[in-house]
């Protein structure tokens, strides 16, 4: 029953997280009008987001988003040297696929964010069965070197994040 | 005090047109379409991130209330570049790379884009 009403627990909290913070000012109003918003919203795209999202550990998922912003910044400064510096010539771009142990769809989209986001690498596409991240590559002289990276800094993360 | 803020504005704000400025030389010089597409990530990453933690600061700092509109913003943003930019990566794919450029899998299915018979999965409503 509790289930039914709320599919997406986490997504509900988020809402009226964020409608707090959107309208900026601590008051019940907003409070209640957020909470009808955390109630409604979960209940219309729940057809569409099947399965529950099992977060294992919150705070772990904090951490984690610190890192990536943490690495986004010294990711940036490093393409940002290549578009300055590097001839074309010198720009080894390479498609890597990364297979990956994750089996969430939410935790897949957050692994294919976040290689997205720290720049020099972009995720194009997925295999049909899910498994295989496909990777494009701005400058990567050692291809390998980049797919264990991807593996051991975030998918063993988000493994101990999502369950 | 209010020196040393002003400071930090203006070098977050230097910093956020340096790198939108960077992001936007990188889609004119680079090669092909592919690698245009990694230009764009780093404008709004560092480069709007700084411009509103700039915006925060100053908001703060004169009206003396703390905005969090500005999260909301950078949050909003970091949900959707990834999205747009594997949208973008495959048109680019379906439209102009030959199969034989790209890695295999190494599972028995293809890439999504080139696997025909790919289906996402179908919404499930209630009552059904």
């Amino acid at each position: 029953m509790i289930r039914r009403l709320f599919p997406h627990p986490w997504l509900s909290v988020t809402l009226i997280v964020t409608w707090m913070l959107l309208v900026n000012q601590p008051a019940l109003g907003s409070l209640v009008f957020a909470i009808i918003l955390g109630i409604l919203i979960p209940l219309l795209v729940a057809p569409y987001w099947p399965g529950q999202t099992q977060l294992r550990s919150p705070l772990r998922l904090a951490a984690y988003v610190l890192l990536v912003i943490g690495d986004i910044v010294r990711a940036n400064v490093a393409v940002a040297k290549i578009v300055l510096f590097y001839r074309s010539d010198d720009i080894h771009s390479a498609w890597i696929a990364v297979p990956i142990e994750l089996t969430s769809p939410e935790a897949i989209s957050m692994l294919a964010g976040t290689i997205t986001l720290t720049p020099g690498t972009v995720v194009t596409d997925v295999s049909a069965c899910g498994r295989v991240l496909l990777v494009h590559c701005l400058h990567a002289p050692d291809p390998d070197a980049v797919r264990d990276e991807i593996k051991a800094r975030y998918e063993a993360r988000l493994k101990r994040i999502f369950a | 005090m209010d020196l040393a803020l002003e400071i930090l504005v203006s070098a977050l704000l230097v910093i956020a047109g340096t790198f939108g400025l960077v992001g936007s030389f990188g889609l004119l010089r680079l090669r092909d379409a592919v690698q245009r597409l990694h230009g764009p990530t780093k404008a709004t990453t560092v480069g709007v991130g700084a411009a509103l933690i700039a915006s925060m600061v100053d908001l703060y700092q004169y009206r003396a209330t703390l905005t969090w509109q500005e999260l909301l913003v950078a949050a909003f943003l970091f949900i959707t570049a990834p999205i747009t930019a594997l949208f973008l990566g495959k048109i680019h794919m379906h439209q102009s790379i030959p199969r034989d450029a790209l890695p295999n899998t190494g599972t028995d299915r293809d890439w999504a884009t080139f696997d025909p018979t790919f289906k996402g999965p179908e919404p499930k409503f209630p009552g059904e």
